[in-house]
């Protein structure tokens, strides 16, 4: 026998993740920016499984080598065309030609490169490669020591993704901490935070990274250097955040629900975990999703200028370094291909971003304005609009 | 009014203040010191130095005295007599450097901000008023891509095509023939030929970012009441919204005049890196890597200052342009 249930859940009325789903659903520009950034990152995780080598295979005979194309055939299956190369007469520099007599047999799933995914499982399984391992096969060209450019770019995904992760983690600790004490407590401690955050604003920010990054030792090993670079992306970034807080804080300080817990009795502490930062964190976390990509334009500009991450680490940036020079481009503008990756990148966190930011007020006027009228009407709406409107004398 | 500057010049100082000892901080976190500089240079030149000539040296320029008095004498060098000391690398003093750099770099910044405003104002106007339209979406795309792209890829690409296709170098001011010629009207022409790509390319990404503040500001005002009166009184159209909201929604112009000062100085650094242009940034550049700290400290210094001083003339100039914000001003 079956008692049916009491209705307790009230006619339309969504739980507030529901809501901001619904309303991040409806950001069709932020949804294709997540189905951009879901995959890279993925790939970026399992860097070593889905790069067809290591990032320092090199092939010295095979410097600046263009890419080749995965073509298919019945006679041969999955192959690439191999390179014939000559040398300049005048300039010695190495010229390519594809040679169709020429077959390198691609495979999925072959074995090449020892690795340890995830830094743990010893395999040597990549998801596309020559099936015989060493033979040439770069699809996006190679690099000026031979080096597979696709092979490298998935292995600097790595870095350059996550170091606008990691900065925007230290950001947000910091804004999250300064902001909050300076908006809890107001007054002098407020006047002073405020005063140190203007004065952090007033310095130029590329300018004051490359000189911090000038005092680093050079001696550092590639993963000092990469938090140091962290840690000086994230001193800029946290002030903006800071100032958020403070001011969600301050409003928030007001609100009938803080009196009410003030009154219950309800200890400093927990005011401020369990109620005041639970009502802005959606929005703080969708605001500090937009600082991700200044992040990463910053990582990679430093590196670019060679004050980041040092050549045995690679990230995007450390790529572009060797396209530094026209002529090189000219000669190889393969080596660009970095570059494509971090505009994409960028674009796709910037629309993800919009949306989350929309998305954490779902009542918000953002919300609202999207569902409102264009301003710019055409004459025969105007008109029509106007004739309704002496119809019914409104 | 005036006292709500009085005040803010009072806390310029502060700030300027804060910034010398950052700066000065700056300059002395690198191991080593100028006569390790010294030292070192003699010993490249095959000369080593006696233990007394080094404690000479170490004494003449006072580099044994309490911090705070090496300060002073470094920062009352700048006040007093603009002397920001010398560049270790090139052997001459900052200053020098530097004044040697300015016009080109004001040059760039001036007209990259002439461009910007130029072009993202009527864009973001009509973004704005055909707010969801396909050309409010083509444009807010391009911005979108203009905001995400390295300044300096962007100068590779265009050099890149210029090189490919035109067979020019981009790179530099001027063409060979007359990197050394006297001035003339070619060599002018030349220069305009050469500095328009380095224009773009600085503009594109303010430009972009303009567009999307200029679209989200005029929006704010497009569906106020006033809009709504002005429209029933009967002014047309493009008037109306020339007339009021897009005034009100002017502020961005205003607050973008304070950049005009540190980048007379400052000069793009990575796009003049890439493109070789003799502004200050490839000079900050390689005082950043030879480590030449007085070079790079005097150049944070500056470009600090003028930051400060160009918030402050924003400031000013925003007061001018919006009497709310005067009214704001006059209250506090």
């Amino acid at each position: 026998m079956f008692l049916r249930r009491p209705a307790t859940r009230e006619v339309g009325t969504l739980p507030q993740w529901r809501l901001m789903w619904r309303q991040f659903r409806r950001h069709r520009l932020a949804m294709a920016g997540a189905a951009i950034l879901i995959p890279v990152y993925f790939v970026a995780i399992f860097a070593e499984f889905f790069a067809p080598m290591s990032s320092s295979t090199a092939n010295t005979s095979m410097t600046y080598a263009p890419p080749q194309v995965v073509q298919f055939s019945g006679e041969h299956g999955l192959h690439v065309n191999g390179y014939t190369t000559e040398r300049d007469p005048n300039t010695y520099e190495q010229r390519y030609t594809e040679d169709p007599t020429q077959v390198i047999k691609v495979g999925l799933f072959v074995h090449g490169d020892e690795y340890k995914l995830l830094g743990v499982i010893p395999s040597d399984i990549h998801l596309i490669g020559p099936v015989v391992k060493g033979e040439p096969f770069f699809l996006l060209g190679s690099d000026q020591n031979g080096r597979d450019l696709l092979s490298r770019l998935i292995h600097g995904a790595r870095v350059s993704l996550s170091i606008g992760l990691v900065g925007v983690l230290a950001s947000f600790l910091l804004g999250m901490l300064i902001g909050g004490v300076s908006g809890y407590f107001g007054g002098g401690v407020d006047n002073v935070v405020q005063r140190i955050i203007e004065f952090l604003m007033a310095i130029p920010t590329l300018p004051l990274w490359m000189a911090l990054s000038a005092t680093l030792p050079t001696d550092w090993g590639p993963l000092t250097r990469y938090f140091a670079i962290t840690v000086l992306l994230s001193l800029i970034g946290w002030t903006g955040l800071a100032r958020d807080v403070r001011g969600r804080f301050l409003s928030l300080r007001e609100e009938d629900f803080v009196t009410a817990a003030r009154l219950d009795g309800v200890g400093r502490l927990s005011i401020i975990f369990r109620h005041m930062i639970p009502s802005f964190a959606s929005h703080i976390i969708a605001s500090l999703s937009l600082a991700i990509p200044a992040m990463i334009l910053g990582e990679t500009s430093l590196s670019f200028l060679g004050l980041g991450l040092q050549a045995p680490a690679v990230s995007w940036g450390v790529l572009l370094e060797g396209a530094q020079n026209v002529r090189v481009v000219a000669n190889a503008p393969w080596l660009l291909a970095p570059g494509v990756a971090v505009v994409i990148v960028v674009v796709a966190m910037n629309f993800f971003g919009d949306g989350l930011r929309d998305a954490a007020d779902p009542y918000g006027s953002a919300s609202r304005s999207r569902r409102r009228k264009s301003f710019w009407r055409g004459r025969a709406a105007r008109r029509a609009s106007a004739t309704i409107n002496t119809a019914t004398g409104r | 009014m005036l006292g709500y500057f009085g005040r803010r010049l009072v806390y310029v100082v502060v700030t300027l203040w804060a910034i010398s000892i950052v700066t000065f901080v700056i300059i002395n976190l690198p191991p080593g010191d100028y006569v390790s500089t010294v030292i070192a240079n003699a010993q490249a030149g095959g000369v080593s130095l006696t233990p007394a000539e080094i404690t000479n040296l170490r004494l003449r320029y006072g580099l044994d005295d309490p911090i705070f008095v090496q300060y002073w004498r470094w920062i009352s060098a700048i006040v007093l007599h603009g002397d920001f000391g010398q560049s270790f690398a090139w052997n001459q003093p900052v200053s020098t450097l530097i004044g040697e750099r300015v016009l080109l770099s004001a040059i760039l910044s001036l007209s990259s901000l002439l461009m910007v405003w130029a072009i993202a104002f009527p864009i973001g106007i009509y973004s704005a008023v055909k707010q969801y339209s396909w050309g409010d979406y083509g444009f807010s795309f391009l911005g979108f891509i203009g905001m995400a792209i390295p300044e300096f890829m962007l100068a590779l690409i265009l050099m890149y095509i210029g090189f490919r296709y035109f067979g020019a170098s981009v790179g530099g001011l001027f063409s060979p023939e007359f990197q050394d010629a006297a001035w003339n009207l070619g060599k002018v022409l030349d220069l305009a030929g050469h500095l328009w790509v380095p224009i773009v390319v600085i503009g594109v990404s303010g430009t972009a970012g303009m567009i999307r503040v200029t679209r989200a500001n005029l929006l704010d005002e497009l569906y106020r009441p006033y809009v709504h009166t002005a429209r029933a009184k009967g002014l047309p159209e493009w008037k109306l919204v020339l007339k009021y909201p897009v005034r009100m929604s002017l502020s961005p112009f205003f607050s973008t005049v304070g950049w005009l000062l540190p980048g007379l100085i400052g000069g793009e650094t990575i796009v003049s890196v890439v493109m070789s242009l003799p502004t200050g940034g490839p000079l900050l550049l390689s005082g950043v890597m030879n480590q030449d700290m007085y070079l790079v400290g005097s150049f944070i210094m500056i470009l600090s200052v003028l930051t400060v001083l160009g918030t402050v003339v924003s400031d000013l100039a925003l007061a001018w342009w919006d009497p709310r914000i005067r009214k704001r001003y006059k209250r506090e």
